[in-house]
């Protein structure tokens, strides 16, 4: 199964025509099934147009209407990004996967609110995508770095989610999805709704967590997985070393008032049964002891 | 981004919240002039610093006599202003505000921030005044009020008097309250605020509610559409080395340690931070290349990093995605002899063109020490450095 996307997405581009948006367009389109599901791009200013062979449609809507796609992928700078999240929640795609970083926080407070008891899902802002190895990837991630496999990962980091996925590579295991669900204060999907997802997937036999400081994401999934989880979970949380009120990078990615720190999330973590490595080039050799 | 009090204060009033008078101040005459101007027999004379803790640290002080105001300005001006916030070296004070004294019959607090887990602007309010409201939060939470902000409706008029009529102010001054809660919210709102504060909220003597300090942070995200906020900014109150990383699009947070660390992406920054501790380091700072870094954003990397006087290695980690091993080889190379660089360079490369990137350290002639993984990495760092 894998969860969220598999070889029968069908795929539209929101900001396909940009620098950014036409370089990951090709690398998502040459990997595994990709030239059957990225099917439509969106562009307000180009109907009619193509991007080597992909049709460019002037709204979401539209896109959808002629070529069957169910998720889009957003490439929009961030000023208008959010805009464009709210036309595919509107025209009732089954994904949103927004890679945009930097979009204002005001902005994502609103459409979050537009989001409410809508069917669409979103992944990100500020986030590498979604890949279900060997059959469809989308977002930025490296395809190769991937193999199919039964490791679900759940990550709020880009670069480093690589780094566990080449671990879990070093040992042999493949994955089933990875999901970035993005480094911004407020977003769609959480580690939570993620790890429910994982639950559910009859190809899933265990999942990868990695967070990071800053919100209470980590702290949510974890006592929902003591709760309702059947499979292990192992994580890692970054930050340890964070010093308060400095923005790590991530916009999400900082202690406010004492609170998101990467130690208080371990220890919710590890009162939750997670087990949690307090070192990073030990994530996969964790993963593989849970097995 | 962050502003003074005397210029959140000159926003909020757009916005009808009630704060004393006051004039910003360069100099002790200055100080001494606006005084003259606006009357009255007490004044107060604040440090104009980002950082809180300002009044425990001698930076806020009443005059009851101008030849006072003169005293405290020259005692308070150009002071290195120590906090819980500025840490032990202090923060040198280049400006003050001279208000208008205020009787005070009571204090409260109230702040605004975005409630991550709702995805609202929350709105928080407390009996406790004039205290440090992480504080209240761990001693006596019960005393705060908080309230969740619909961002299409805004903050009701009876959400507003409700949490006014539940931190204690009086029926009588209950409008003047609700008009400065929604007037702070509108201001929230309009000007992309990550953190509005008032702490503390008076209520005054003749039983107005009015902001007597202000505490305004804005999302950096969002200054695209304020050009207005970002002409506010001083740089003075700024770490240098922050500023020129910004100049060059790097994150970078100077940190205490000794072991630069130069990492592309956030998590794998902080994760290389924690790792060098891990085997017994310390990081020197944080630093995230970003995504699509270039070989000369490698290279202004380098130099900020070497301005530290307490570096005493480097540690380079790259996971390549988008961003290729080989772009990052030259990068490091050409920053190499650029800076002349002094320290031992450990260097770990993964990810897309990793053996081009690193045939072309290896065959630079420069003194790398090549890692394979973090593990081994983070050692040989630690290593270096001692």
């Amino acid at each position: 199964m894998s969860i969220l996307i598999n070889r029968n997405s069908r795929v539209m581009t929101q900001g396909m025509t940009g620098k950014t948006g036409q370089f990951h367009t090709r690398m998502c389109r040459d990997y595994a099934n990709g030239k059957a599901c990225f099917v439509a791009g969106v562009n307000p200013r180009k109907p009619g147009e193509n991007f080597e062979g992909i049709p460019v449609y002037a709204s979401v809507k539209e896109a959808k209407q002629q070529t069957g796609a169910n998720v889009s992928v957003l490439y929009v700078p961030p000023a208008f990004a959010a805009a464009a999240i709210d036309e595919a929640v509107e025209a009732e795609l089954d994904l949103v996967i927004c890679i945009t970083e930097g979009i204002p926080v005001r902005d994502m407070i609103r459409t979050r609110y537009k989001m409410q008891n809508k069917k669409t899902r979103l992944i990100g802002p500020n986030c590498p995508g979604i890949i279900t190895p060997d059959e469809i990837k989308i977002g930025i991630m490296p395809g190769y770095i991937h193999k199919k496999g039964r490791i679900g990962v759940v990550s709020r980091s880009g670069t480093l989610t690589y780094e566990a996925v080449a671990q879990l590579m070093e040992l042999g295991l493949g994955q089933s999805t990875c999901i970035g669900i993005g480094g911004d204060p407020v977003n769609g999907l959480k580690h939570l709704d993620v790890m429910k997802l994982f639950n559910d997937d009859d190809e899933t036999d265990a999942v990868l967590m990695v967070g990071e400081i800053g919100g209470t994401d980590e702290e949510d999934c974890a006592h929902w997985v003591r709760d309702h989880m059947r499979k292990p979970v192992v994580g890692f949380i970054a930050g340890v070393t964070a010093p308060p009120g400095k923005r790590m990078g991530h916009a999400g990615a900082i202690i406010s008032g004492g609170k998101g720190t990467a130690q208080e999330k371990i220890e919710v973590m590890e009162s939750c049964g997670i087990r949690v490595t307090h070192n990073p080039a030990e994530m996969g050799k964790l993963l593989k002891s849970v097995l | 981004m962050k502003i003074h009090e005397y210029q959140a204060k000159e926003i909020l009033r757009k916005y009808h919240v009630v704060t004393p008078k006051g004039v910003p101040c360069f100099s002790v005459n200055e100080a001494v002039q606006a005084a003259q101007q606006l009357g009255g027999d007490v004044w107060v004379v604040k440090a104009q610093i980002y950082a809180g803790g300002r009044g425990k640290g001698g930076g806020v002080k009443v005059a009851k006599s101008l030849d006072e105001v003169r005293q405290h300005a020259s005692e308070i001006l150009n002071m290195h202003l120590v906090t819980h916030q500025t840490g032990p070296e202090g923060q040198m004070v280049h400006r003050l505000f001279i208000e208008q004294g205020i009787q005070i019959e009571k204090e409260f607090y109230v702040g605004m921030v975005v409630d991550r887990s709702h995805q609202r602007v929350c709105l928080m309010a407390s009996s406790e005044g004039g205290m440090e409201i992480e504080k209240v939060a761990t001693e006596t939470p019960e005393k705060i009020y908080k309230v969740l902000i619909d961002p299409i409706e805004g903050l009701s008029q009876q959400q507003a008097e409700q949490v006014a009529q539940k931190i204690g102010i009086p029926k009588q001054s209950l409008p003047g309250a609700v008009t400065l809660l929604q007037g702070l919210y509108q201001a929230f709102d309009e000007t992309d605020s990550s953190l509005v504060e008032i702490n503390p909220l008076a209520l005054t003597s003749e039983q107005q509610v009015m902001a007597l300090d202000a505490k305004m942070n804005f999302d950096e995200n969002a200054l695209f559409r304020h050009p207005e906020i970002v002409e506010l900014r001083d740089l003075d109150e700024e770490d240098p080395v922050e500023i020129e990383a910004s100049k060059h699009e790097l994150s970078y947070i100077p940190l205490d340690g000794n072991i630069g660390c130069l990492v592309n992406g956030a998590g794998l920054a902080m994760a290389t931070m924690d790792i060098i501790k891990l085997y017994g380091g310390n990081p020197a700072n944080f630093l995230d290349v970003g995504g699509g870094a270039t070989a000369d954003k490698v290279t202004e990397a380098f130099k900020l990093m070497l301005r530290n006087p307490n570096l005493q290695g480097i540690l380079v980690n790259i996971f390549g995605g988008i961003m290729k091993c080989d772009v990052i080889a030259q990068g490091l190379v050409a920053a190499a002899r650029d800076v002349h660089l002094a320290v031992p360079l450990v260097v770990r490369l993964e990810g897309t063109n990793v053996d081009l990137g690193k045939k072309i350290l290896a065959d630079s002639g420069l003194k790398i020490i090549s890692a394979d993984n973090m593990a081994d990495a983070a050692q040989k760092a630690v290593q270096a450095a001692n």
